[in-house]
């Protein structure tokens, strides 16, 4: 990304920042997203903004209220009256979910939603857009859509290169293992060329052997150009890869800024130790390559998945 | 042995009349609505009599049959969206309400006497009042026609005519079913049945998707009724709760999201159910079950039969074990 402006104000601050601080050139700004269950409050975001380009991690402990957070500025959710929120420039506020997704900001979900009855490359396929086929009054006219067929299929063929799932193209969905699901959830949303991608906990169930290249992929759809939101509740995964780290706790954000900073902050530490006392379950070596650890996960895998296809 | 015969002959008669054909086309839809969308529509019945309505009223007030048949599936299609429009927007369970409802309703309204000019009320509408220009298009001529099993006049009310466009529909059903399941457009179907929301993130317009596929099945239902009343009368009571069983068996043991599950699925429940009846009329004697009794018993087997089926091969005949190991 660009550093051109990196001297006003309004550049990213180098270290900690009050929650809800501006942003040089923010791709999704967020107001007043109130969201309650029964009496609790489950979300009170005030003001949120989140920088074009880089890799932002939403962190909180368990029942924060990120995937609620996630749910009401994607469309899957309402929040209460007054809310506002825009993507790009244009307002999202009461659209519904497809339109979202249709604006550029797609998501992925902290369970997995890979549909599977269908194979991997049906699923990889149903990603892309504007697909002349799903058109009712065209799709059976085949020699309308099968020259698009063939581009997008070529496309789901590299992504699924890239997230090590070619070989897997003709399976269906629900023989991966749960690891394998999320990378294909995360490809098929890749499908569509979206602007923001949202990832809602993306390591969570992911085999540590898996977690390694998953980062890489994260990173390396920011160096596309690529605006990435994740919510992780572990803070120490987010170090590894997070541009900018944005802290919530009981439905409201209390910390944004550098990771380290984020982390030395006394609110942030009480947040968690508050939520759980062993916190510091994050190992690095967990994530360091070539460790005897890593090794060992990878032979546990690699042995799971043998069995798993002798008994299919 | 002649029995045996006897009991062949008629599992054949069966297995090709008008009526089976009427309800294969009639699953066909339900396959668009269940097999491939996931759309739970428990009044496929509703759609036959609506449609049967429509066309028989249109070619009595003297519509010409094109337009009598459009007009049917334009009644369809209003029902499509009065069900659909409130409802697909829910969980999948207020569209089984619906439609069930909606389906009684529809027969219930057509058996007011006070609509006895238009309905026909309970009696129904007499084939007599609409047959005539369907007929008038047949070129087979006068005469009879034998062949293996089979023998019935060329034309007829319930000749070699009505079969020859039931199951010629019955083929084009498939045909237009198999186009649109293999198009980007039914991989969207597909994807719709197994999760919406899913689809929705993608950037799917979802309740549209289902509701174009509701009115396709539904269209196809009302086909159905069409050619269900041509060799009969529009009897409403013959389009009601059990019709829309025959279907839900049919589809459930020919195979849902399959291409042939439907036909293969109605002319085996049809043949079948004659196989049980002539095999109890020739094996039990009349001191234990007389005929009308082995009628009922004929449908106790098939209900008996249809629970086996959805323990044992809950994928139908023709469809894919390995697809529903992952239905969680
Ligand atoms: N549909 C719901 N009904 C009631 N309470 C909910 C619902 N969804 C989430 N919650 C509650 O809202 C809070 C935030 O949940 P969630 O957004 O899932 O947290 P996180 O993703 O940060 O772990 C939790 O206390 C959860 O129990
Ligand atoms: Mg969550």
């Amino acid at each position: 990304m660009s550093d051109h402006d990196q001297s006003t104000q309004l550049a990213p601050p180098a270290g900690a920042a009050e929650p809800g601080s501006t942003k040089s050139d923010p791709i999704l700004v967020v107001d007043n997203v109130v969201r309650h269950f029964g009496g609790m409050t489950a979300v009170d975001v005030g003001h949120l903004e989140v920088q074009r380009g880089v890799i932002t991690a939403l962190i909180g402990p368990n029942g924060a209220g990120k995937t609620t957070f996630f749910n009401l500025i994607t469309g899957f959710d309402r929040p209460t009256a007054g809310a506002h929120w825009s993507f790009d420039g244009s307002a999202l506020d009461k659209t519904s979910a497809s339109r979202v997704a249709r604006a550029g900001m797609v998501r992925t979900f902290q369970l997995t939603k890979a549909l599977n009855r269908m194979t991997v490359m049906d699923n990889m396929m149903l990603g892309a857009r504007g697909q002349t086929g799903e058109n009712l009054f065209l799709s059976w006219l085949k020699p309308l859509w099968s020259n698009q067929e063939k581009e997008i299929r070529d496309k789901a063929l590299g992504l699924l290169e890239r997230f090590k799932l070619l070989d897997k193209q003709d399976d269906y969905a629900g023989s991966l293992s749960g690891g394998q699901r999320k990378l294909l959830e995360m490809a098929r949303a890749l499908m569509s060329d979206p602007k923001m991608i949202m990832l809602d906990e993306p390591m969570a169930g992911v085999n540590p052997a898996l977690t390694q290249s998953l980062l890489g992929h994260i990173q390396a759809l920011r160096d596309d150009g690529m605006t990435v939101l994740f919510v992780e509740h572990d803070m120490h995964m987010v170090r590894h890869i997070s541009d900018w780290v944005v802290v919530m706790a009981e439905g409201k954000l209390i910390a944004e800024g550098k990771a380290g900073e984020v982390m030395a902050n006394p609110v942030v530490i009480d947040a968690y130790l508050g939520a759980h006392h062993d916190t510091d379950l994050g190992d690095d070596a967990l994530l360091e390559e070539g460790s005897d650890m890593e090794e060992q996960l990878a032979d546990e895998v690699a042995e799971e998945e043998t069995s798993r296809e002798d008994q299919a | 042995m002649d029995t045996v015969i006897n009991i062949l002959n008629s599992m054949a008669r069966e297995a090709i009349a008008p009526q089976t054909a009427a309800v294969a086309i009639a699953v066909i839809g339900l396959n668009v609505h269940f097999g491939f969308t996931g759309l739970l529509n428990m009044g496929q019945a509703g759609y036959m009599l609506v449609g049967a309505y429509g066309f028989a009223i249109s070619v009595r007030e003297g519509a010409p049959l094109p337009v009598a048949i459009l007009i049917g599936l334009a009644a369809s299609v209003v029902l499509s969206l009065v069900l659909g429009l409130p409802t697909l927007k829910l969980r999948g369970d207020y569209l089984a309400i619906v439609t069930i409802s909606a389906a009684e309703i529809i027969r219930f309204i057509g058996r007011q006497p006070l609509l006895e000019n238009v309905t026909g009320a309970a009696q129904g509408i007499p084939g007599g009042d609409y047959r005539v220009p369907f007929q008038d298009l047949s070129f087979l001529g006068a005469g009879q026609t034998s062949f293996g099993p089979w023998n019935y006049f060329n034309t007829g009310v319930n000749g070699w005519w009505v079969r020859v466009v039931a199951w010629g529909v019955v083929f084009l059903g498939v045909l237009i079913v198999w186009l649109l399941a293999r198009s980007p457009w039914g991989r969207l179907l597909k994807g719709i049945r197994e999760d919406e929301d899913a689809i929705r993130s993608l950037g799917k317009n979802v309740f549209a998707i289902k509701m174009q596929a509701l009115i396709i099945g539904g269209m196809f239902g009302a086909l159905a009724g069409m050619i269900y009343v041509l060799p009969s009368s529009v009897q409403p009571d013959s389009m009601g709760r059990q019709l829309t069983f025959f279907c839900w068996t049919a589809i459930l043991l020919g195979g849902a999201a399959t291409i042939f599950g439907p036909v293969l699925g109605a002319v085996l429940f049809y043949a079948t159910r004659i196989f049980i009846k002539g095999f109890a009329n020739a094996t039990v004697p009349d001191s234990i079950m007389n005929t009308q009794q082995t009628e009922q018993f004929s449908w106790i087997v098939v209900g008996v039969a249809l629970m086996l089926l959805v323990i044992f091969r809950p994928q139908g005949i023709l469809g894919k074990k390995r697809e529903l190991q992952f239905n969680v």
